[in-house]
């Protein structure tokens, strides 16, 4: 194999199959990458046994073939040529090694046998369509940060992707994360063709992967879905997932229904106002007391060993008075979903969940157990 | 030269026995009245608490510890005149005392009892340093004008009260440090109160076995052996350097300890790391049903020492020992602190479920650590489990119920497994 190819492209390219090798490896081919070149193009295939990225790139290939060279290494290298430089791969069979070359940087990397990496085998998909990658990355960015790292339910590790019954009639394409803490449902526009996904629990990991893969507007990502497996798909990129093999819990009895008390706060002032009474909070706790009364919104921390603060805001709030308490943490992550209207908070008691969203927007709702102050 | 009756606590001037009271228990020591590290270590402490609640039981060998398998917790020295130890295996306690009672320990019993202790400790001076439920250090030192007396005649009023108020006996040791004050209470048990001076600490320590060291333990003495290091005057021909050289850090303290120096404070405030408890089965079993009765109780009682000390934690571990000995460990860490034993055995539970492994073990424990003060535990509940809002209420109102009516006043089907 030989080929030549741009630096900026090959970075690219190799810094997202690098992402996807894991740092602590026991077996060796799975640190590296498999490097694929035929006709004028070139793949770069990476997996960690559960996510399988592809992300091919156009190159002047001078001779087909292909090779396996350690992911990390080969990323460092291309980082560190200079912008511009054009960079030749060429893999010397006899010796086993890559010979990388740009100006006068000559690198010779060890190889393992290109037999030897773990290619995911292709299954089938039961559904297939394609969505705008804004809509994906609204709701993947909007639940993410629910997700769970508790190992013990490890059904909890991922966002659960499936297609719901709107709250306002038809149907949706919903990500939901929750750790028992919080929850997050997002809700989008189903696309065409999506009507008969099943609803699976994509891993953190992938979502994080998947992040890269959504950041042009206009782009359109081709998904499909089995019971086992998710991918996601650009003209260049190409992820493979397996889903989590577990059962998502029924979340929507967790989402309260008969909260009545109304707060309705400009998001990010109440989002500042938090983090800075929070201040003075225990490190671990983080508890926030809000006080709400007649338009009155006072939040508080009192913490034995570092001290006290207080903070007013002036807030639409017409119902009884109330005393109720949080992780402040958590009521940051929530504040900062909100981009566009007032932040609404629909309470109960001071010991029942919490509900918040947006305006009257339905489409993202947000659920945060309280903790006792 | 200083003398102490500890019966009728006269200051005495070098009489053999009290003038007052008559007693022979007249402690005489020339630097008795200067010395304030003490180390209080109850007698027999379990089996105390055991005699003490059951009368019966006063002239009989008592064992505590559990089961056929497990092993001697505590003797009383009834079964130690026997030859029983504690830590020796239950069968061979019983092949040397076969008529000893055996008793399971009761925790509770021996917290509540510990808390009475601490509570009259507490009244001696705010450094207290618990080791465990039935010994702790004490610093007196500047206490003396408060109560109007030196610090042996406080802790000799310490003992008293116990044996008065309480029913329990303990040995008092009384030094310049930490390390002294542990070696003296160990001297002339039970209900002993050894002083160790400044004046005679090189001369006390010279032949004595350097195993006396708190922490060097049947593999510490080997690797010591093995340099030639036996006694304290084994270890005074050894320079500094070449002791750290040899054992590092330990090497550094060793140096010191030959001295008889010990730099360390009586601290109030070291923390305890963790919480937990552990049973050996009377046969191994790999019942499925047994282990979670097992798990329950365990969990209860980790629980209950947590509560008892007003603390709670971060991370439960799970233990289990394999018919080969093989050790199994299991630990997560939880978002929220907690105290409560729902909690502990659910989320045990679940490490226990994720194992892979059926046994059979033969040892099954618990774990509670990175701890924390319960103010800071079980604040928030789980969105996904409505129930332990409820569970946690139940459990409080159980604990509220065994405090009024005995530990056995309620229990959880589950525990009878």
């Amino acid at each position: 194999m030989k080929i030549s190819i741009e630096r900026g492209t090959l970075l690219k390219a190799v810094a997202q199959a690098q992402s996807v090798v894991e740092r602590r490896n026991t077996i060796p081919i799975l640190a590296n990458v498999l490097i694929e070149a035929e006709g004028d193009s070139v793949q770069f295939r990476a997996t960690d046994l559960d996510i399988e990225v592809v992300d091919s790139a156009p190159a002047q290939v001078e001779r087909a073939g292909a090779t396996t060279v350690a992911a990390t290494t080969l990323h460092e290298i291309v980082r560190k040529l200079p912008d511009g430089a054009l960079v030749t791969l060429t893999a010397d069979s006899a010796t086993g090694r890559l010979t990388v070359e740009a100006g006068r940087s000559n690198f010779s990397l060890a190889t393992l046998p290109k037999e030897d990496f773990p290619v995911m085998a292709s299954s089938e998909y039961q559904s297939n369509f394609t969505a705008n990658a804004a809509v994906l990355r609204r709701l993947f960015d909007k639940s993410k940060f629910a997700i769970s790292t508790e190992e013990t339910r490890y059904y909890l590790n991922g966002v659960y992707m499936h297609v719901a019954d709107s709250p306002e009639g038809g149907k949706v394409l919903r990500c939901v994360a929750t750790d028992g803490h919080r929850l997050a449902r997002i809700d989008s526009e189903l696309p065409a063709g999506a009507e008969d996904m099943p609803g699976v629990i994509v891993p953190r990991k992938t979502v994080g992967e998947l992040r890269k893969l959504v950041d042009d507007d206009e782009m359109d990502i081709a998904v499909s879905v089995s019971e086992t497996k998710v991918r996601f798909a650009t003209p260049e990129i190409t992820l493979t997932s397996k889903v989590i093999d577990g059962t998502f819990p029924d979340y929507t009895r967790v989402i309260p229904q008969g909260n009545n008390r109304r707060l309705e706060v400009d998001a990010s002032e109440f989002a500042q106002a938090v983090d800075r009474v929070a201040t003075v909070s225990s490190e671990r706790s983080r508890a926030v007391k809000l006080q709400l009364d007649e338009d009155k919104l006072v939040l508080s921390v009192n913490a034995p060993d570092s001290g006290a603060a207080e903070e007013e805001l002036a807030v639409a709030y017409g119902d009884e008075r109330l005393e109720i308490g949080f992780n402040a943490k958590y009521l940051l992550e929530i504040a900062s979903q909100v981009d566009r209207e007032n932040a609404v908070f629909m309470f109960n008691s001071a010991g029942d969940p919490t509900l918040m969203r947006e305006g009257n927007d339905q489409s993202a709702v947000y659920v945060v157990m309280p903790m006792r102050v | 030269m200083p003398a102490l009756c500890r019966d009728c606590l006269s200051m005495l001037n070098n009489q053999r026995r009290c003038p007052d009271c008559g007693s022979p228990r007249v402690k005489v020591h020339p630097e008795l009245f200067d010395l304030t590290i003490a180390h209080m270590d109850c007698d027999a402490f379990y089996a105390s608490v055991e005699k003490r609640d059951n009368p019966e039981l006063a002239d009989k060998p008592v064992i505590i510890g559990g089961g056929r398998r497990g092993v001697v917790s505590t003797a009383c020295y009834v079964a130690r005149i026997r030859g029983v130890r504690s830590a020796m295996p239950m069968f061979k306690a019983l092949a040397l005392c076969p008529d000893a009672v055996v008793i399971k320990p009761r925790m509770s019993a021996y917290a509540e009892a510990s808390k009475q202790i601490r509570a009259m400790m507490d009244e001696l001076t705010p450094v207290v340093e618990p080791l465990s439920l039935d010994e702790a250090f004490m610093d007196l030192g500047g206490t003396a004008r408060l109560h109007g007396a030196p610090p042996a005649l406080m802790l000799a009023r310490l003992v008293k009260r116990m044996k008065d108020e309480l029913g329990l006996t303990g040995s008092i040791g009384l030094s310049h440090n930490k390390f002294l004050a542990k070696v003296a209470s160990d001297l002339d048990k039970p209900r002993g109160f050894s002083v160790i001076g400044k004046t005679e600490t090189a001369e006390f320590l010279h032949d004595r076995p350097v195993r006396l060291i708190w922490g060097i333990g049947p593999a510490g003495q080997e690797s010591l052996e093995k340099a030639g290091i036996r006694t304290f005057a084994d270890l005074l021909r050894w320079d500094q350097e070449a002791l750290t050289a040899r054992f590092g850090s330990m090497g550094y303290r060793l140096w010191h300890l030959a001295r008889g120096q010990d730099k360390r404070r009586v601290s109030a405030h070291d923390p305890i790391k963790s919480i937990s408890n552990e049973t050996t089965f009377f046969e191994d079993t790999a019942n499925p049903d047994v282990l979670d009765g097992h798990l329950w109780r365990m969990a209860e009682k980790v629980s209950g020492r947590a509560k008892a000390r007003g603390l709670a934690g971060r991370v439960v571990t799970l233990k289990l020992k394999q018919s080969n000995h093989k050790l199994l460990t299991r630990r997560i860490s939880l978002r929220d602190a907690t105290q409560m034993a729902d909690t502990i055995y659910r989320q045990a539970r679940a490490l226990f479920d994720q194992l892979g492994d059926h046994g059979p073990y033969r040892l099954l424990g618990c774990g509670l650590s990175d701890l924390c003060s319960e103010d800071e535990a079980d604040k928030s509940g789980d969105l996904l489990d409505p129930g332990a809002t409820q569970r946690s209420g139940a459990e409080r109102a159980t604990d509220d119920i065994r405090r009024r009516f005995g530990s056995d006043a309620i229990v959880k089907g589950r525990a009878l497994r």
